[in-house]
């Protein structure tokens, strides 16, 4: 029964299958902090994304509806944010904090609000076929790798391919160039003709819908099922923003870094099969106090933020001028 | 311009904030700003608050919100609100503070403060991690009574504790569990728990269950999966999912929040037992019963015992005859949700469940004694087999002799720290 190989397949397997909204949230903070701002909402920016991709796509029965109402719903969180930093020059980080207290109110609100008209999965076939596994041929019968990476559902190449995509626009593209240059000294940019105000808004859009696919992933994943007691995002958009850290701001580490976190998250669910599949090497894991699983993740983020600090800037990507608001006038 | 427009803004934020810490008319001077940012209080909605007829004013401290539509503290307000209404008591008599968090003190104390300034007479605080700050409260107002669910502290005058036998119904989801066991010939049942042997509420639910399992399908053995934590519908998901795939289980049982193990069990086309509420409108072809709680049950009885007092706070624990309140079956506090009908073994386990039932409300018999059930079925009737053998924990140690009593103590205490035999974490 508990055939050792197939426990590892399933071990890896899930960690990619449950932890891959971690890596939408943090490629979509990665965008918006490249432009030079905080973005602390990213919880309530995914909660956003998730109930209004989730019931446009129930109502379509389109998985391609959903993951643009999902798009766009979180954009426009990206967009207040936007309006109330840039243009109003609010403070970012009470202003994060504002998004993520507004998007999970607006989760329960609108949930609460439908209550027992809540559109079940099931009754939108075309929307759960599109969620359904996809098996890449050849690739998918690798042994161990091939169930873990390549017989996913939609989304999780999606993923990646979004995150190999944000890597290219951001180290290939003159586009990119400019928004890493607004993020690092905005005067700068400025007097050469980069039209700060306008990147900015288009890269917290952006970025906060990438977000919002995130949040749609986890609506689907968790089966659609509203319950009112706790929201789908559990606090994976906190973690995002600690991933960031971890990623150094690089959405192909960010690939990495989810998984890492993703190893500890689903470790915790796995330790007792794992240590009964492998009791020689991994016995020990049934004995190890859960709550170190929470933590690991954590502890290693707060290593890395030591060791980015002990090389000072040389090699971190994190912009200079992350946090501050650019006012023109008072260059 | 836009500074004016930032201050514009800034202030329309001030005054939404002042807005929303206004609804406490001051009189608590602990309760200020600070006071657990979250945690707002209101009176429930309805009655103008004049009309004060009725005795007694209800405080309760929630650790979500009142508005909530399901899950721990839905079931909480709801089960206040029913016994009000029972009593002939005006909703406006309510007061409330929703989203309490359980691990802070400060923000308990504050919440107490809040609701007894407001003039509560009877305050319900429904999650365990109150139960430093009740006890200290319950000193501070000896003319308030203090009543917590899940806890174990009490004092002989003011404050009490209440739980219910939920086990008992465990045990009849257990039947239900067993028997889809036997149907399908694969003795692997699975269970996603919030905790193990952290609380007795945990591992008593999962020995009951277990147990209830075992008298059809004495071969069962229960797989946990332990989530540390009591609501988390990624790891609630994860876990069930590794029950299934792992251990190949055929039916699911859990205890935590959400109804996502029911869902799995739907979409992998198994079964599952739920809990807290009825889950077949989530899993309709998975869900099988749920243990259910009626928590009006308690309300009603505390409530009136507090109008019996007459003011005087200190004869509550005497009204209630002891400082621990336990009920069960008997008492209808806890109970199962309707067994689905659709399923192929409805008959014959609906029949057994209802033969144990009425032994378990008789008084004859518990979950946790010396004594182990079996049933024999014939046309349509179900004979209880009762046989004399030991309780037995997963170390092969003696927990209650052969034909001994139950642990009812242990149960009721929280001292329950073990797993009964075909328990295995997983």
């Amino acid at each position: 029964m508990n055939d050792p190989l197939n426990v590892m397949t399933l071990f890896l397997f899930n960690i990619v299958l449950m932890n891959i909204p971690l890596l939408y949230g943090t490629v979509g903070e990665i965008v918006v902090e490249k432009a030079g701002s905080l973005d602390l909402g990213v919880e309530g920016t995914m909660a956003v994304g998730a109930i209004f991709g989730y019931l446009a796509g129930c109502m379509a029965d389109s998985l391609i509806v959903g993951l643009l109402a999902a798009f766009l719903a979180a954009g426009l969180c990206g967009g207040l944010f936007a309006l109330l930093t840039v243009s109003f020059q609010a403070n970012q980080n009470v202003t994060g904090l504002t998004i993520t207290t507004f998007g999970l109110g607006l989760y329960f609100f609108v949930g609460k609000g439908i209550g027992e008209d809540w559109p079940a999965l099931a009754s939108a076939p075309a929307l759960a076929g599109g969620f359904a596994p996809v098996e890449i041929p050849l690739l998918s019968r690798i042994p161990v790798a091939g169930k873990a990476l390549f017989s996913q559902n939609p989304l999780v190449y999606l993923g990646i391919v979004t995150a190999a995509l944000v890597w290219w626009y951001l180290n290939c593209t003159k586009a990119g160039l400019r928004l890493r240059a607004v993020g690092e000294d905005p005067a700068a940019a400025d007097s050469v003709g980069v039209d700060i105000v306008r990147y900015k808004y288009v890269h917290l859009i952006a970025g906060s819908g990438i977000m919002g696919l995130g949040g749609f992933y986890m609506a689907l994943n968790m089966s659609g099922s509203f319950e009112g007691s706790n929201c789908w995002i559990n606090g994976f958009g906190w973690i995002a923003i600690a991933l960031v850290i971890f990623a150094n701001w690089d959405p192909l580490l960010a690939i990495l870094g989810a998984m890492v976190f993703g190893f500890f998250n689903t470790l915790q669910i796995y330790a007792g099969a794992l240590a009964g599949a492998f009791p020689e090497p991994l016995g020990w894991l049934s004995s190890v106090p859960p709550q170190l699983y929470k933590a690991l993740p954590f502890l290693i983020t707060a290593i890395v933020l030591v060791a980015s600090s002990v090389r000072k800037r040389e090699g971190s990507g994190q912009p200079a001028a992350l946090g501050l608001n650019y006012f023109r006038e008072e260059r | 311009m836009k500074k004016i427009l930032a201050l514009a803004l800034a202030m329309a934020m001030g005054l939404s904030l002042a807005a929303c810490g206004g609804g406490d008319k001051g009189g608590s001077p602990a309760a200020g700003p600070g006071s657990g940012s979250d945690g707002s209080s209101s009176a429930a909605p309805g009655g103008d608050g004049s009309g004060s007829d009725s005795s007694i004013k209800v405080g309760a401290i929630y650790i979500t919100s009142q508005n909530d539509v399901a899950g721990y503290t839905y079931q909480h307000h709801n089960g206040i609100t029913t016994a009000m209404e029972a009593l002939g008591l005006d909703p406006a008599d309510l007061i409330v503070v929703d989203n309490v968090p359980d691990t802070d003190d400060t923000a308990v104390a504050n919440a107490i403060d809040t609701v007894v300034n407001q003039g509560a007479d009877i305050v319900f605080g429904i999650s365990f991690g109150y139960i430093n700050a009740m006890a200290d409260k319950a000193e501070d107002y000896p003319d308030v009574i203090f009543s917590h669910g899940t806890g174990y502290m009490a004092n002989d005058t003011n404050f009490n504790n209440y739980f219910g036998r939920i086990y008992q119904a465990r045990y009849l989801a257990g039947i239900a569990a067993g028997m889809e066991s036997k149907r399908s010939k694969n003795n692997s049942i699975g269970y996603v728990a919030a905790y193990n042997l952290d609380y007795a509420e945990t591992c008593s639910g999962i020995n009951a269950f277990a147990l209830g399992a075992q008298s059809v399908n004495p071969d069962a053995v229960v797989y946990v999966n332990v989530i540390n934590t009591w609501g988390n519908e990624t790891l609630e998901r994860q876990a069930a999912m590794a029950l299934f795939d792992v251990y190949q289980c055929c039916v699911i049982s859990q205890h935590c929040d959400s109804a996502q193990p029911q869902q799995v069990a739907q979409e992998y086309g198994m079964k599952g037992c739920g809990y807290n509420s009825d889950m077949t409108e989530q899993a309709p072809n998975a869900h099988l019963t749920a243990a259910i709680w009626h928590w009006n049950v308690y309300y009603q009885t505390a409530i009136q015992a507090a109008m019996d007092c007459n003011g005087d706070a200190s004869k509550f624990v005497e009204n209630m005859g002891g400082n621990a309140y336990y009920a069960g079956l008997k008492e209808g506090f806890v109970d199962t949700s309707p067994l689905n009908e659709n399923w192929d073994g409805y008959s014959d386990t609906k029949a057994i469940m209802d033969a144990v039932r009425e032994l378990i409300v008789s008084g004859e018999w518990d979950v946790f004694s010396g004594v182990k059930l079996s049933y024999e079925i014939t046309d349509g009737k179900v004979e209880i087999i009762k046989t004399d053998a030991p309780l037995m924990d997963d170390q092969g140690n003696e927990i209650v002799p052969a034909g001994g009593p139950s642990v009812d103590d242990s149960v009721i205490k929280g001292s329950m720290n073990y797993n009964v035999a075909g328990v295995i974490e997983g």
